[in-house]
């Protein structure tokens, strides 16, 4: 098989929509465009009963026990918006603390945030190196005032999968709601909202192979049930939470791509994770000094992530980018000059959250694209560390810590 | 962000990359940025202890592509000039002739200061040595 570039590896900021669910969306711009709330015609029935279907097609690949339980918003970022602050709001008499981890997210970040202006108190739990937090630092985080543990499923730049039923158990021991930020991990491995005591759960399309523009929001209706106030007020849809017309055609899609993910995650996930592991023996063994970031075994299938010393991140991708798509932790990468905060939260020194490349793959990754992939990144990286003055220093066994470094 | 023609051309090419050996007399380093910000340039001269003119220079980066390009664009234009005529290289020429970004304007800065720093070593240098071959006559 030929190679087509561009190659696309970057499928944890989004996904190529699945040809299946572009079909299943059509008919609902054209001849089916009927408001789901329309209650008195057979336009609106069509359209209802299509959302219905998406909502229990959700419901399932998240293990709820009631499709009523799925709310549709416009993405992961307003579902966690709604998760978060909907608690905050609903329950603030109970409390005012929130306890989350240092490697969310920039929309759970960034909410907590406003939230602490508007008068909360947020605690940030540190994750160990290989990025999982653990279930007693959680524990000794909470107070008789903490209303919301909110804890990322599956991390967006390392892969590591926490483990969230102990933390579901632990939020249900002393009451508090847990929302469970699964944008990374829906469709990719193995999730139930009842196995795992998850009472707000954020899932977004397009990162499952489904259209941009739709998400959804798991709102536990029972043991326990679980109020939010909305973010945007208007007709009263989605039970009140969220309000706005139902963009059908999206939500079809969104539907038809959580069902496909069901029927072959177990095999897409075998077939990703033997590529990925392919592409990272390629090179761990072929480029001394490159370290894995995240856990080696608990992650998701399709991701890789690894700081080259003493190259920068976005050099890197500049030699690669012709070819190939892929994204940095690098500050450079960003519109800020900070590096990944979730690679330095892990620990690692600014030098080397300065130099993380994030391989993901997706389902039309083929074992040539890895190859090939592989081989231009040994070549890039070996060529840029030959004009780099650290890894000059390095081999003349100069300690980099030794240098008295001149920063602006 | 898009790259400038110039800036994928300097890393795809860059111009002078390597290392002279820093006690020859004529040489000049300058080591500026520090790992942790994600930046470091080494840039040397090589300068004509006669006529003063620059006869040779060499980078290498650790940074960017428009830190890299910004280096070795420096190297390039370093070379024939006087040491007096380099002192007088500024960031924004650089980011006028690299088309930079507002982003990346700091990779230009490190340049120039670069440039001043293998300047300052050299001249640091020839008078330490004109002053113990005065010494010594």
């Amino acid at each position: 098989m030929t190679l087509k570039f561009p190659i696309f590896m970057d499928s944890q900021s989004t996904t190529p929509v699945d040809p299946r669910v572009v079909d299943a969306m059509i008919p609902y711009f054209t001849e089916k465009f009927g408001h789901p709330a329309s209650r008195n015609h057979s336009f609106g029935w069509e359209a209802e009963s299509a959302v219905d279907r998406a909502r229990e097609q959700i419901a399932k690949i998240i293990g709820a026990r009631d499709p009523k339980e799925v709310i549709f918003t416009s993405g992961g970022t307003e579902s966690i918006n709604l998760a978060i602050k909907g608690v905050a709001e609903m329950y603030r008499e109970k409390g005012n603390h929130i306890v989350t981890t240092a490697i969310e997210q920039r929309a759970s970040l960034d909410v907590c945030r406003r939230l602490e202006r508007q008068g909360f108190e947020v605690t940030q739990v540190p994750v160990r190196a290989d990025g999982l937090v653990e279930i007693d630092a959680i524990r000794q985080a909470l107070t008789d005032k903490t209303i919301l543990i909110s804890v990322m499923f599956a991390n967006n730049e390392v892969g590591t999968i926490q483990d969230m039923a102990a933390i579901g158990k632990l939020a249900k021991e002393k009451g508090i709601i847990f929302h469970a930020d699964a944008t990374q991990a829906v469709g990719k491995i193995p999730v139930n909202v009842e196995a795992a005591g998850i009472d707000l759960l954020s899932c977004t399309a397009h990162l499952i192979y489904g259209p941009k523009g739709v998400g959804a929001l798991y709102v536990r209706r029972k043991a326990p049930r679980v109020r939010i106030a909305p973010l945007i007020d208007g007709g009263g849809h989605e039970r009140g939470m969220r309000s706005g017309t139902l963009p059908v055609p999206l939500i079809v899609g969104f539907g038809r791509a959580a069902e496909i993910c069901g029927e072959v995650m177990t095999e897409e996930g075998v077939r990703l994770a033997k590529l990925r592991d392919r592409l990272q023996d390629m090179i761990l063994s072929n480029i001394d000094e490159a370290y894995l970031n995240g856990h080696p075994e608990r992650r998701l299938p399709h991701n890789l992530n690894i700081s080259f010393a003493y190259v920068e991140g976005e050099s890197v991708l500049m030699g690669l980018n012709k070819e190939s798509a892929l994204s940095s932790g690098s500050a450079c990468t960003s519109s800020t000059l900070e590096p990944s905060y979730v690679i330095s939260a892990l620990g690692a020194s600014a030098e080397l959250a300065h130099s993380s490349i994030r391989f993901s793959l997706h389902r039309f990754t083929t074992e040539e694209e890895v190859e090939h992939v592989g081989t231009r990144t040994i070549d890039v990286v070996k060529r840029l560390r030959e004009m780099s003055p650290l890894y000059e220093l390095a081999k003349e066994g100069v300690d980099l810590k030794s240098i008295r470094w001149k920063a602006d | 962000m898009a790259y400038s023609d110039k800036v994928v051309d300097h890393y795809n090419n860059p111009r002078n990359v390597g290392s002279f050996t820093k006690d020859t007399p004529g040489v000049g380093t300058g080591l500026v940025g520090a790992p942790e910000c994600g930046d470091v340039m080494k840039l040397q001269i090589k300068v004509n202890l006669d006529t003063g003119v620059i006869e040779d220079a060499k980078f290498k980066t650790f940074g960017c592509g428009s830190a890299i390009a910004s280096s070795s664009l420096a190297t390039e234009w370093l070379k024939g000039k006087t040491v007096d005529e380099a002192a007088k290289i500024k960031n924004t020429d650089i980011v006028n002739e690299l088309k930079l970004p507002p982003v990346k304007i700091h990779c230009s800065v490190l340049a120039e200061d670069a440039i001043k720093a293998a300047l300052a070593d050299f001249r640091e240098k020839t008078a330490s040595a004109d002053a113990s071959a005065a010494s010594k006559q």
